[in-house]
């Protein structure tokens, strides 16, 4: 009991939770695991590996979002234009010169960052909605240079991976468990950069500007610095999560470039709940699933044969999607992270109450 | 100089529907401090419902053309309307949950859209007029182009009108500048949040009747488009500001044909480029007081 | 002793603005006739009370308004039970003008122009003047006409001779004085000569609460309880003060320097 009680709140628990869980997941690809419903295939099929790397890439994207909005309490509207610059830039520089993989993504995340560092210094002239709309104003502009400059990105086909350069270990349908690891590596690495920083003397400041931007100035801090820190760096793991995703995918579509992509991730990451890491980790992973479950169901016959008024918005996947968003908001404030805490508490005082009363018995 | 005379007036059009999304917007975010999201869908569906009233009327009638966008602007307020109350206002004063509502909504009603009529442009037809050109000083302008000037000068002058000399609009002005001293003095602003969604909501639906003839075509990503460049106009016209927003109107869609024209298709970069400009120049916009 | 009803009884009143306590556990009545001034250093609290009561802050606690518990309702309710509203700092609607404040402002049918035209003529004078283009002094009168322009059953009015030269405080401690004659006025004020004018009650506020409240001569009479409740003479007009002192930390404002009323200058828009 005590022993439960002391591992709930010893500082360590979520990191030990942690690490089990990365090691179950890292060995999924050896075992023959099926969940029917939720995955595709059995745990080790190139299929279901794909869709699991996918939503991996998903909740590092998540992720870094979250340390915009959930950190330093910035709505971004343009998160996508990193991740679309990391996938774009990536394929780019591997497809028009002879630069070997590492190489390559460490000139393509050096661009990233320096864009961001530029773009992010202009939209932080302004906050609050404002910084919403500009943010939206960039990325939408990334999005048209895309669509735009078939010669270089290949237009609205996308943008396949020259694969001449890159260890022949993560390329085929056979090495996709390679990539799969790749993903969880990516997952784990973006976290742990994540936690650093919201523990970090620069995370604090940042998310103190959140609850109280004047309050930081009068303790002679800029906010600006440290929110812009917070952008470069949500905009470099952004990048390099497009990286892995190009390398995931064997390619990259201007999908990635629209503002309703970057809503994805905010819709993930309200969903997790807003300002918990394992929130959007949790979100990543289930919007990606419910994404491709949902698209399954919308051509599945049980579906395809109801009256139109709910046919049409059944097989819209994003219909659905966006409905819960708005329920979520509405209803559930903090997310699936809020859902958690509350239960927990809720649980613990149960526990209290039901402790105390047998302690009351055993002194009788 | 009949090209100069075609570019100024076509940007001329194209900034009159900026405007007639931009003002809503506008006005909205600046009483309410919500940034509407969905507004664009209240385009789309005006467009859409417009198009579907004109197809079972005779086409290429002036009458059915006036219809359908007077369909378009009910449609625009009724959904406005039915979203303030409904998803708005329950989370009152609540910013970033407003603003992820309606985020929430326009990613459900474009998906729906393309559930009901299709990813595909459906093409519209108006009167034979529209489409021909009447020469001023050499240019051959498409006529459309001064229903669209028309159109949004008339909304201009109604909503001046409105805001100068109704209760509502006094109200309205007072909110924009100070909400919680309007509630002080014993004001329930809350109607009037209700009122600015509908008007914002019927500009929308106009514009999206609108936009379809001067595209040529609705879709279902027609309001998400304009949006975009809604929300560059209301920041660089300055944030709750109408007359900010009139002025950003049309020098962003005039630089936006310009630069289309002679500078090889770049429209689009200048006007961000020039949201960049306005942003180092005066974060507040042109006649905005708030960031 | 048989009081009549208090028109306002505040009991365990908090409220906090995001997220930070200000005003904590304050109890007072406001009798239903004369001036009853709140005091106190700044930042004490005294806005935020008034705000709390107002439900312009979040708040918590009981709020009885002539026998009525309003700590539920909406800001516009509440002042539509018949309060009147002067904010520190006047906030008129710069961009509208002088006719246009007094417009919005009406509640009733019959608007009171009465009392405003005759207390106020320079202002309607000035109806087509936009209000942010008033001096200082024009736009405290401008605040004050918006809520005499009704029937009121109880005024707050919130540092009104803040930032006004001599002169123009003495017309505007007339004009409450008028005003309170028909009116119980809530009064927040650091100009003690004023609250010695006006006042019949005081409620002295520090660090969020109510520290002390009694009959307002009882209180100025004793200099050494005033300097030490307040940090001033019970004969300070108050100092001169600009707008930008609400970050100060509680009670380090050193306020017993002798400071005239010769000082005080009036605010230029
Ligand atoms: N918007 C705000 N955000 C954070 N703190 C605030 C805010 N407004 C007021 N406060 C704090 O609340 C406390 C009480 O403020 P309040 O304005 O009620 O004081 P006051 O007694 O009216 O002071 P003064 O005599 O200077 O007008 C102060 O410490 C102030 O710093
Ligand atoms: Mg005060």
């Amino acid at each position: 009991m005590t022993m439960i009680r002391r591992l709930r709140t010893s500082p360590f628990t979520p990191w030990v939770i942690g690490g089990l869980l990365v090691g179950l997941v890292a060995v999924l690809p050896l075992l023959d695991l099926s969940l029917p419903g939720v995955l595709p295939g059995s745990t080790y099929t190139p299929g279901t590996l794909q869709l699991l790397a996918f939503a991996m890439v998903f909740a590092a994207l998540a992720l870094s979002y979250h340390l915009l909005f959930g950190v330093a309490g910035l709505l971004s509207f343009g998160h996508a234009l990193y991740f679309a610059l990391g996938a774009y830039g990536l394929g780019i520089v591997l497809r028009d010169t002879e630069l070997a993989l590492v190489p390559a993504m460490a000139v393509v995340l050096l661009a990233a960052i320096a864009v961001a560092a530029a773009l992010g210094a202009l939209s932080l002239r302004v906050s609050g909605i404002a910084f919403a709309m500009v943010t939206l104003a960039f990325a939408q502009a990334g999005s048209v240079l895309v669509r735009r400059n078939a010669s270089v990105t290949n237009g609205e086909e996308g943008l396949p991976l020259r694969v001449d350069n890159i260890p022949a270990e993560l390329v085929g349908v056979l090495n996709t468990r390679n990539v799969y690891w790749l993903a969880l590596a990516l997952l784990v690495v973006v976290f742990l950069i994540v936690a650093w920083f919201e523990r970090s003397r620069a995370g604090h400041v940042v998310a103190a500007t959140r609850e109280n931007e004047l309050r930081v100035r009068v303790l002679g801090m800029t906010p600006f610095r440290v929110k812009l820190i917070t952008v470069v760096l949500a905009g470099g793991l952004a990048a390099l999560v497009g990286m892995v995703y190009l390398l995931l995918q064997s390619g990259v579509t201007p999908a990635v470039t629209t503002p309703d992509f970057t809503l994805t991730l905010l819709v993930i990451v309200v969903l997790g709940g807003v300002g918990s890491r394992w929130g959007a980790v949790v979100g990543g992973l289930i919007y990606t699933l419910l994404d491709q479950r949902l698209t399954a169901l919308a051509r599945s016959e049980a579906i395809q044969d109801l009256p139109e008024f709910l046919r049409i918005p059944l097989s819209e996947p994003l219909f659905i999607l966006g409905t819960l968003f708005i329920l979520v908001v509405v209803l559930l404030p903090g997310g699936l992270a809020g859902v958690a805490r509350r239960t927990l508490a809720r649980a613990d005082s149960a526990r209290a109450r039901a402790g105390r009363s047998l302690d009351e018995e055993a002194t009788r | 100089m009949s090209t100069v005379l075609l570019l100024l007036i076509t940007g001329l059009g194209l900034g009159a529907l900026y405007f007639l999304v931009a003002s809503g917007l506008s006005l909205i975010y600046g009483l309410m401090g919500v940034l509407n999201f969905a507004h664009g869908s209240f385009l789309t569906l005006g467009a859409f419902l417009g198009w579907e009233v004109a197809r079972r009327m005779p086409d290429g009638s002036w009458l059915t053309f006036g219809v359908s966008i007077l369909v378009g602007a009910v449609v625009g307020a009724t959904v406005a309307t039915l979203t303030e109350l409904l998803l708005i206002r329950p989370l009152y004063l609540r910013h970033i949950e407003q603003v992820l509502v309606t985020v929430g909504l326009s990613l459900a009603t474009v998906a729906l859209f393309e559930g009901i009529w299709g990813v595909d442009p459906i093409y519209v037809v108006g009167p034979e007029w529209l489409n021909d050109t009447t020469d001023i000083a050499g240019a051959l302008i498409p006529n459309d182009r001064f229903v669209l000037i028309a159109a949004a000068v008339i909304v201009l002058l109604g909503l001046v009108v409105f805001l100068k000399r109704t209760r509502y609009g006094l109200i309205i002005r007072a909110g924009v500048e100070n909400r919680a001293m309007v509630t002080a003095l014993g004001v329930d602003v809350r109607r009037a949040f209700t009122l600015v969604f509908a008007i914002g909501g019927a500009a929308a639906g106009i514009g999206g009747v609108l936009a379809s003839h001067y595209f040529g075509y609705v879709s279902p990503l027609i309001g998400g488009s304009l949006l975009i460049f809604a929300f560059i106009v209301t920041v660089i016209g300055g944030l709750g500001s109408l007359t900010g927003a009139a002025i950003a109107s049309v020098v962003v869609a005039v630089l936006q044909q310009f630069a289309n024209f002679y500078l090889g298709g770049t429209g689009d970069f200048m006007v961000v480029a020039l949201l960049a400009v306005v942003l180092l120049v005066k974060p507040t916009g042109l006649l905005g007081s708030k960031a | 002793m048989n009081a009549p009803d208090p028109i306002l009884r505040v009991a365990g009143l908090s409220a906090s603005i995001d997220g930070q306590q200000v005003v904590e556990q304050v109890d007072f009545e406001v009798p239903a006739t004369g001036v009853t001034a709140v005091l106190g250093r700044n930042g004490v609290g005294k806005t935020s009370t008034l705000k709390a009561v107002l439900g312009l802050i979040s708040r918590s606690g009981v709020v009885e308004f002539d026998g009525a518990r309003i700590d539920g309702e909406p800001t516009h309710r509440i002042v539509q039970r018949g309060i009147g509203y002067v904010p520190e700092d006047r906030e008129v609607f710069a961009s509208l003008t002088v006719a246009e404040n007094l417009r919005l402002a009406e509640r009733g049918t019959t608007p009171n122009r009465g009392m405003v035209d005759e207390l106020f003529p320079d202002l309607i004078a000035r109806s087509a003047q936009r209000a942010g283009s008033l001096s200082g002094g024009q736009q405290q009168m401008l605040s004050l006409a918006r809520v005499l322009m009704n029937d009121n059953r109880l005024l707050m009015v919130d540092e009104p001779t803040k930032g006004l030269a001599p002169r123009i405080v003495t017309e505007v401690a007339a004009a409450l004085e008028r005003a309170a004659a028909v009116t119980p006025v809530l009064l927040v004020e650091q100009n003690l000569p004023v609250v010695r004018r006006l006042a019949h009650t005081v409620v002295v506020i520090e660090g969020g609460r109510v520290i002390h409240a009694g009959p307002a001569a009882e209180l100025l009479d004793d200099d050494e309880r005033t300097q030490q409740l307040l940090g001033v003479h019970s004969t300070d007009h108050g100092a001169p003060r600009g707008g930008t002192d609400h970050g100060a930390p509680k009670g380090d404002t050193d306020r017993s320097a002798p400071t005239g009323a010769d000082e005080s200058r009036e605010e230029t828009p």
